[in-house]
């Protein structure tokens, strides 16, 4: 998996440069000044305001608590300091939340790889009676917002005697319309005769499926992947409900709850647990960073 | 006997097509089968079934007993109309799209023709920067923010003191707490607006911005008259999914706020989970419905408003 995504990349990075020069030729040709230096300066006042956060809070993880209630705060930590880390892994129960938030997203992001591929397959290349009304149904949902659904959902989720347990928190998100929409969409552009051909030589569906539409599908599932991942680790309002003791919290939810209980002030504290929620999943993004931006072109423009 | 395989031959032809494109079905149904029985239980499911709580007089304490939940009509619906801190909570709700979209869509749009604008080094380098809050936790982010925004230690405050300007305490002040909080989701979502606006621009022909500068026409007029008209779907898009997301904002005041000061900032996603927390179940679907129909209508308008003028 690891490899293959990084050869996406990397054919992805081959193709640029060379769309780019091409713009460029256009740019020079139209007789259009090269871009003006305050362009530059702008979009980089631009992303200090949206990157600054993210090292305000890095800095902030390393202080004691003392010294970020001063006024005026200094730019630098003065004394700097692992306690923060120590108190989140030690006398709190973060390692426990991370746990929680990771077996919680991968199961989803599984699920969601298997059940959409699968559907997006069918949806795409297999003809049967009533396959317009089921992806009807499924893209009627996209819109459907998760302030619906978490009552109900509650009330399902207790009556099944899922309430504060894993599968109260991942059953509900394993197969979803956003998924279905993006299989299908990859998987109409691929060519029918290959699957014809399998017919022919007598491949069964399944077989077909497993040995020559998914190893197509490999950069969308990718893409699918680390959306699904993200969001999911991301995810607040239905784990704030369902997860009603400590030991199944996940990350965000334990955040949420410490920052308004009783460490509301403890800022140092509060700041690492952000870094921990932060950071993992910006080295995600930016080590996969294209495969983001292709789902959102995708999805947003076809 | 001629007769026979005569007939034969097409119909085994037809019996054997017959057989293919059952197995087909078949096939289709099985992969469809896994996702639909999830999907119809957990979602499909409880969208029905939310509607139909709302017309009842379920609570908490009918969870395992449903024999015990009346039909009430539409008394939960009426009693949402009378209700000061359901409607403040519709306004705070409206204050924060219809300040929070337009504003994420202008910036979005100036970051995005800026990096169209023929610049070539760290162009990567910035789209990935403004795309990064957008990956990130908004409960994270919003401690962060609340960080931020402290009266006295707080970095905003201490960078507007070197202006010479006081700033307030911006999450505990009536007037200043909720573009606290546009100002926090507009800094996190425009990201995803850049990305899909510089999609847009690529469609935008080239020969179309040269024949135009040929004649004379300048940058602004340009994107004026030929940019934003070739946008304008890019930007519907933009702005419904813009608005579906700030329509249901609830982890922002959970964070900073709690909904304060004064309800000043609670929206109809916390006030809907406010009331599912004191076991008002019936009542939370009613608001969380009431919500759901607003986006429906609100996505259909927005597509037809700006849809049409093409």
């Amino acid at each position: 998996m690891t490899t293959q995504t990084r050869d996406n990349a990397s054919l992805v990075t081959t193709t640029e440069p060379a769309s780019r020069r091409k713009k460029g030729a256009r740019r020079a040709a139209a007789g259009e000044a090269h871009p003006q230096p305050w362009i530059y300066a702008v979009l980089g006042a631009g992303l200090v305001v949206l990157v600054g956060p993210f090292l305000w809070m890095l800095q902030g993880s390393f202080r004691p608590n003392r010294e970020l209630q001063q006024v005026p705060p200094s730019w630098l930590p003065q004394h700097p300091t692992l306690d923060n880390y120590r108190q989140l892994f030690q006398v709190l129960d973060f390692p426990t939340f991370f746990f929680n938030s990771a077996v919680v997203a991968a199961s989803i992001t599984i699920g969601n790889l298997v059940f959409c591929s699968m559907l997006g397959y069918a949806l795409a290349k297999l003809r049967f009676p009533g396959k317009r009304a089921i992806f009807a149904l499924v893209l009627g949902t996209l819109m459907v917002p998760g302030v619906v659904l978490f009552v109900p959902l509650f009330v399902l989720v207790s009556n099944l005697g899922m309430a504060n347990s894993f599968p109260g928190l991942i059953f509900p998100f394993l197969a979803g319309p956003f998924g279905v929409f993006l299989m299908r969409q990859f998987i109409l552009g691929l060519p029918d005769e290959l699957i014809q051909a399998a017919r022919v030589d007598g491949a069964s569906e399944f077989r077909i499926f497993r040995s020559i539409i998914i190893p197509l599908c490999k950069p969308v599932l990718a893409t699918l992947g680390i959306l699904t991942f993200l969001t999911s680790w991301n995810q607040f309002l239905w784990p704030l409900v369902v997860a009603q003791s400590e030991d199944k919290y996940t990350l965000p939810v334990a955040l949420a709850i410490y920052s308004i209980g009783e460490k509301r002030a403890d800022y140092g504290l509060l700041m690492a647990g952000s870094v921990v929620v932060v950071i993992p999943v910006l080295l995600v993004f930016l080590a996969l960073q294209r495969h983001f931006v292709r789902g959102i072109a995708m999805t947003g423009i076809k | 006997m001629a007769t026979v395989t005569a007939g034969g031959k097409p119909e085994t032809r037809r019996g054997a097509t017959g057989v293919a494109r059952r197995r087909e079905a078949l096939a289709g149904y099985m992969f469809a089968l896994p996702f639909l029985v999830l999907f119809v239980v957990f979602t499909v499911g409880p969208v029905i079934a939310a509607l139909g709580m709302s017309f009842t007089d379920l609570r908490s304490a009918d969870i395992n007993n449903p024999l015990a939940v009346q039909p009430v009509g539409l008394k939960n619906y009426s009693k949402l109309l009378s209700d000061e801190s359901f409607k403040q909570a519709v306004l705070n709700t409206g204050y924060f799209v219809l300040v929070g979209v337009p504003l994420t869509i202008v910036l979005a749009l100036a970051v995005a023709v800026g990096l169209n604008s023929g610049i070539t080094r760290f162009k990567t380098f910035f789209r990935v920067g403004y795309y990064l809050p957008v990956v990130t936790s908004i409960v994270a982010v919003a401690v962060v923010w609340r960080f931020l925004l402290e009266p006295n230690s707080g970095l905003v405050n201490t960078l507007l003191g070197y202006v010479g300007i006081d700033g307030p305490s911006w999450l505990k002040d009536e007037t200043w707490a909720m573009p606290s909080l546009i100002a926090m989701a507009a800094w996190r979502n425009m990201g995803t607006l850049v990305i899909i606006f510089l999609a847009g621009l690529q469609t935008v022909p080239a020969e179309m911005h040269e024949a135009a500068a040929i004649d004379g026409a300048g940058a602004w007029g340009r994107f004026r008259h030929i940019t934003l008209p070739l946008l304008r779907p890019t930007m519907l898009f933009g702005a419904v999914i813009t608005g579906i997301g700030y329509l249901q904002f609830f982890e922002e005041p959970f964070v900073m706020t709690q909904g304060g000061p004064l309800d000043k900032t609670l929206s109809v996603a916390y006030y809907a989970y406010n009331q599912f927390g004191f076991g008002n179940y019936s009542y939370a679907a009613a608001m969380a419905y009431t919500l759901f129909l607003v986006i429906a209508v609100v996505t259909f308008l927005q597509f037809k408003l700006l849809g049409e003028k093409d």
